[in-house]
């Protein structure tokens, strides 16, 4: 059963081996999806190239389908694997500050690896200033504590939250990705016709 | 089609479809899904523990990542992102796409750009630390087990960028 690694002895070998592999396909389908060109990624943001939100949505829709029916299937302990923990406002308002730099940036920590090696300077920038806050994080923490650690509501998942069926919300949520894609589709087809936007 | 001209990008739902895949493995595999920043934290710490061990081990922000780990660089998330960048070179010079260049639109200089790419590292990894993940780690990852973290990161992360996406307008396009 899985996740294998709990459930059975697995050299560490193996697992960094598979580590660098999925890692390997990441990066390559970051690539192929154009994400080294932080001014392609970026079009997001203007509404003429709805690349970015249409991998992340899709992706995570995909995800979540094979999760939830590897569960339902009894092939998977849902128990057993990480769920990220929920803080409320730290997420919130780290996600508005990590969005302003995602626009002045054109690259997210992931997508700035592709961009440097593929050659892009600005993705070497990126790293620089990524680096450059971590530090300024590590002198600043003390007396951040108490606002990172606000609002916990612990490692809960959002069926849990709203006292629904797992099923029934991963359904949901795959109605409003279909409905979000085709208005994507809209959006960008205006968007694009009306400003020509730029070439890449 | 010219044989040195770029290969066209991928259907954004092709790559979606596929990494969503690889989400799905390495959740059965290890448990947990894909991650980005958590590689620069690991590095990051491992680095000022090289230069200066008794100061990293004094700040929490590093001692977290080297405390109990036997060596910091075999670390899951490390390792992946070293393929990350592995793929992405590899898929770079297939694609024709690889060279060394500044992307930016045609109204800024390099120089405001390479520093606006840099303040932008900056405020990613420096709010990274509140979200306790990025877009691969925690709207990725979290968003397919529904982490109501993950969700409310996503959305603040759209909010947030379309609301200075006008003021960064002529540095792009």
């Amino acid at each position: 059963m899985a996740p294998l690694q709990f459930n059975m002895e697995i050299p560490e070998a193996l697992l960094l081996l598979f580590a660098l592999l999925t890692g390997i396909a990441f990066g390559m389908f970051l690539e192929k999806a154009g994400f080294g060109n932080a001014r392609k990624l970026v079009q997001q943001f203007y509404l003429t190239d709805m690349a970015m939100f249409k991998v992340l949505f899709s992706g995570i829709v995909t995800a979540m389908l094979g999760i939830y029916w590897l569960s339902y299937f009894g092939l998977i302990d849902i128990t057993q694997i990480y769920i990220n923990g929920t803080y409320i406002w730290p997420q919130v308002i780290g996600g508005v500050v990590f969005g302003f730099g995602f626009v002045m940036a054109g690259l997210c920590p992931g997508t700035s690896c592709v961009a440097v090696f593929t050659g892009k300077l600005d993705g070497l920038a990126v790293f620089a200033g990524i680096f450059a806050g971590l530090i300024l994080f590590a002198e600043t923490e003390p007396a951040l504590s108490g606002i990172i650690n606000a609002s916990s509501i612990g490692d809960i998942s959002l069926y849990e939250v709203f006292h629904m069926n797992y099923g029934v919300l991963t359904f949901l949520i795959s109605l409003v990705a279909i409905a979000s894609f085709w208005f994507a589709g809209r959006i960008e087809e205006r968007f694009s016709k009306q400003t020509k936007g730029p070439s890449l | 089609m010219k044989n040195n001209e770029a290969r066209p990008y991928w259907n954004p739902y092709i790559v979606g479809v596929g990494i969503g895949l690889l989400i799905i493995l390495s959740f059965v595999v290890t448990g947990r899904g894909l991650g980005a920043v958590g590689a620069f934290n690991g590095l990051m710490a491992s680095l000022v523990h090289a230069i200066a061990p008794d100061y990293a081990m004094s700040k929490g922000a590093y001692s977290a990542y080297l405390a109990g780990v036997e060596h910091p660089l075999k670390d899951w998330v490390i390792i992946e992102i070293a393929g990350v960048c592995m793929g992405g070179l590899l898929s770079g010079i297939v694609s024709r796409r690889f060279k060394f260049e500044v992307i930016k639109g045609p109204g800024i200089s390099k120089i405001t750009r390479l520093l606006f790419a840099f303040s932008g590292g900056l405020l990613m990894a420096y709010a990274a630390k509140f979200t306790r993940g990025c877009t691969s780690g925690l709207a990725l990852s979290g968003g397919s087990v529904l982490s109501p973290g993950a969700w409310l990161f996503m959305i603040s992360v759209f909010i947030g960028g379309y609301s200075v996406a006008w003021l960064m307008k002529k540095a792009w396009n």
